[in-house]
């Protein structure tokens, strides 16, 4: 049974690791940068909330009404003033700009909260669960987040797809020169994706912060479980991150049931065992990244 | 066919000129001078000098990969821990620790081959990202050697019967041998066969193929070189630290300290990471003692370094006055043309 | 009234001028052609007048506006659309979503009107159409712009002949509406039937002007190719 409870733990964990990779998917996929600061900018979200949350009356969820909005605009400006300045320099320029901004961005979290772990207070929510048997339960935040997860990719499918701005957005990716010839400005554009992208990615830092302690150096390795999923899942497939998320939650919580120390080795062997023999990911893209 | 040789009267063809040749003489005597320091200078600025020189080394295989492979990669620190375990492990079987030293390059060569395999499977940024996975791996294997100290490292005790003084001198002279090795390692590499494939590949890397260049090949091979190198400053690191612990020595700190001093000094140059390495050298002594915030003014420099000044310090002065201290390339020098270096 | 008005514009491409001091004049509603060798420096001049690429000299008026340094998506949101060359349809998208792409109007009716075809195959993938069929739906999203100049460069390039008849044959009806063309074309007897004005180029610069009704073939065949004769 508690093998049971590891593997609706570990899908559940998936929807999670679906919020942190869709960003990192949509910028990749419209602008072909990897933003090495993604897992640092889920945890300057929660870092924010906190702040909100010690020193003001407002709440968990005002504080998050605030916090997502505001990073959406923080996106905007990152894409504008670093990162199409970036583009335009070279290939390698982006690389190096969002690297920068990681190191900036964990010593300076660093330098104003100290390197001691946190947690956001959700009182009782935070050990809440839903008794299904005797023997499995689940927490409702981990449903809740899952439920979250399912909620952004559906609208970010039928952004794309449905809406004039979607739309210029998947021509943009296509072919950005083509796109300007129809009017697209691809600052805009970009700067919409990363918007977007640093949104979700805030949402996913919060519901992480909900459920375990944060400090300002587990950035890194939101990112890379971020960028696990993605590959996992299949570059170019907002789905397959889904996919990719659920594989590697289910990994690292079925490592983690043989042994504790092995949850995280778990999880990279996977997206190594995917890397080595299904590369193109479990869902094949509709067309190349 | 036309040969090199065949070239029309008034122009030459050449490897490098008056510049290139001062500059050789000059780097031997700098090498001759470093290689004197120990018997001129105290341990605390031989200290500074090996952590100098163990930045170059890896600096230099960082910029062999990423500015002339165009392999970027994020997660060399993997090298940097194998490398000082591998000493570690080959002191424990009674190799002396500076021949380890050595033999760590070639360990993690080694190990590097099997690696490039998963590794070249990703492209681009996701290949920099892929690294940083791998890199992860180690140290969360590296983890579980318990032999090897497990998560909280182990001392180096084989050298605890030297003294001091001449430990230090040892270290260094090892230091000074691996960063020689490494960047001379570099041009020579350059100046040859790769080199020219490697250029083919970084303008054009489909039309290189074609024209018969063996792209995998020559990425591969600056693939294990930079493993090797880097594997042997992390060699340098252990004994010049005396212990190990893998949360440290699999720091992707390391990395980002190779980038900075590629990228601010000039990437795609072999004269950059040498002035990158200076600089960083001398922001580290000037403002070590504030703490966080020198991290935090490095990282503000890669992005405006990144943005603004592309080709570094070196590249942005190179082109400007066309002067290359380290020619790996050929100049064709006409009648009226002014002496490239 | 002239729609675009370009004075002795300059592209350089690295080290080469690619567009070498070109003038020309559009009147608003007339179509002029320009034609030339390969390499001539045609795809640049209506690259460079679409705001893709900046010139490094030369101004570029359109309806009495300095637009010469102006980027090209302005520029489309302002009447000036250009058909690139290979037609770069966005290959995920579907025809009707490569039509709507930029558009300002939500339907394709108009389009639907030009290439009847269309209309079965609005959810297809583009990738999916042959090259005749790219060039109209490629032609088909810049007019949804509603443009007062058109641009179009070498619509005519790998395509077959019936192709290329199909989509000559929209041309009239796209004139009618009061659009000024302004087309890039290396067919030149294709050319010479559909422009109210030809300028041929040679190596970036211009070598003949006139109405073809003006030009012997001869003439034009000697600018084409830069020949000289010699007095016989």
């Amino acid at each position: 049974m508690i093998w049971v409870n590891a593997i609706v733990q570990g899908l559940l964990l998936g929807g999670l690791y679906a919020l942190f990779a869709c960003g990192l998917s949509l910028m990749f996929g419209v602008m072909r940068i990897v933003n090495l600061a993604h897992g640092d900018m889920a945890v300057l979200a929660a870092f924010l909330v906190y702040s909100i949350i010690i020193t003001t009356p407002i709440g968990v969820l005002g504080a998050t009404l605030i916090v997502l909005p505001l990073f959406a605009v923080f996106g905007y400006l990152v894409q504008t003033g670093i990162l199409s300045p970036a583009l335009r320099t070279g290939p390698l320029s982006t690389l190096l700009a969002t690297f920068g901004l990681s190191i900036v961005i964990q010593n300076a979290l660093q330098q104003g909260y100290s390197a001691d772990t946190r947690a956001l207070d959700v009182g009782s929510l935070v050990s809440a669960s839903l008794h299904i048997t005797g023997q499995l339960s689940v927490a409702y935040l981990s449903l809740i987040t899952f439920g979250l997860a399912i909620v952004v990719l559906v609208a970010l499918q039928l952004f794309l797809s449905r809406t004039g701005t979607g739309r210029i957005m998947r021509a943009t990716a296509d072919d950005p020169e083509a796109a300007t010839l129809s009017g697209a400005n691809p600052r805009h554009v970009y700067g919409i994706a990363t918007a977007i992208a640093f949104a979700t990615v805030a949402l996913a830092g919060l519901m992480f912060a909900m459920q375990s302690s944060f400090s300002p150096s587990i950035g890194p390795t939101r990112l890379i479980f971020a960028f696990e999923a993605v590959v996992i899942g299949g570059l170019g497939s907002l789905w397959g991150t889904l996919v990719g998320g659920m594989v590697l939650g289910l990994a690292q919580t079925i490592g983690a049931q043989v042994d504790p120390a092995f949850t995280l080795l778990a999880g990279h062997l996977i997206f190594l065992a995917v890397l080595a023999f299904r590369p193109q990911g479990l869902i094949a893209a509709r067309r190349t990244a | 066919m036309i040969a090199v040789t065949d070239v029309p009267s008034g122009f030459a063809v050449r490897r490098g000129g008056r510049t290139s040749a001062w500059a050789a003489l000059g780097s031997t005597a700098v090498v001759a001078v470093l290689a004197y320091l120990p018997y001129a200078v105290t341990t605390s600025v031989t200290g500074t000098i090996v952590t100098f020189l163990e930045l170059l080394a890896m600096a230099s295989m960082w910029n062999l990969l990423a500015g002339y492979a165009g392999l970027v990669s994020v997660g060399q620190q993997a090298y940097v821990g194998l490398g000082a375990y591998a000493v570690l492990q080959l002191s424990d079987w009674g190799v002396p620790p500076y021949l380890g030293v050595f033999l760590a390059g070639l360990v993690c060569a080694v190990i590097a081959l099997p690696t490039s395999l998963l590794a070249f499977r990703l492209r681009g940024d996701y290949f920099a990202v892929g690294t940083w996975v791998i890199a992860e791996v180690y140290h969360l294997v590296m983890t579980r050697d318990a032999a090897l100290g497990g998560g909280s490292g182990r001392a180096l005790t084989t050298l605890s019967d030297l003294d001091p003084v001449v430990r230090q001198a040892f270290t260094y002279w090892v230091a000074l041998a691996v960063c020689v090795l490494s960047v001379l390692g570099c041009y020579l590499l350059l100046r040859g066969r790769l080199g020219l494939a490697l250029t083919a590949v970084r303008d054009n890397e489909v039309a290189a193929s074609g024209a018969g260049v063996s792209v995998g090949w020559a990425k591969r091979v600056v693939y294990l070189v930079a493993a090797a190198g880097c594997g042997a400053a992390g060699g340098v690191i252990l004994v010049s630290q005396l212990n190990v612990a893998p949360d440290s020595i699999f720091s992707v700190q390391y990395t980002a300290y190779m980038i900075f001093i590629v990228v601010v000094g000039g990437i795609g140059t072999l004269e950059g990471p040498i002035l990158g390495a200076v600089v960083f050298i001398v922001i580290q002594q000037l403002f070590a003692g504030a703490g966080v915030w020198y991290l935090i003014l490095l990282g503000g420099l890669a992005v405006i370094v990144a943005i603004r000044l592309p080709h570094g310090i070196w590249g942005t002065f190179s082109r400007r006055f066309g002067l290359r201290l380290f020619n790996v390339g050929y100049t064709v020098r006409g009648p009226r043309s002014p002496d490239p270096g | 009234m002239n729609l675009l008005v370009v004075d002795q514009l300059t592209v350089r491409h690295g080290q080469l001028t690619a567009v070498n001091a070109v003038s020309l004049d559009v009147a608003d509603g007339t179509t002029l052609a320009v034609i030339g060798a390969n390499g001539a420096g045609k795809t640049t001049l209506l690259r460079a007048i679409a705001g893709t690429i900046m010139p490094a000299g030369g101004t570029v008026t359109y309806d009495g506006q300095n637009v010469t340094r102006v980027p090209a998506h302005r520029l489309a949101a302002n009447g000036i659309r250009l058909v690139p060359e290979g037609r770069r349809l966005f290959p995920s998208l579907t025809v009707e979503e490569n039509l709507l792409a930029g558009a300002y109007r939500r339907n394709v009716n108009s389009v639907i009107e030009l290439f009847p075809w269309i209309g079965q195959r609005r959810r297809q993938s583009a990738r999916s159409l042959s090259g005749g069929e790219q060039q109209a739906v490629a032609i088909g999203r810049a007019l949804m712009g509603n443009p007062r100049l058109l641009l179009l460069d070498e619509i005519s390039l790998g395509l077959s002949p019936v192709a290329v008849q199909g989509l000559y044959a929209a041309l009239p009806d796209i004139r009618a509406a009061g659009t000024t063309v302004l087309l890039v074309e290396q067919d030149v007897s294709q050319a010479l039937r559909v422009a109210d004005r030809v300028l041929c180029l040679l190596e970036g610069r211009p070598v003949l002007t006139g109405s073809p009704a003006e030009l012997t073939p001869e003439a034009i065949e000697t600018a084409y190719f830069g020949l000289t004769r010699r007095a016989s």
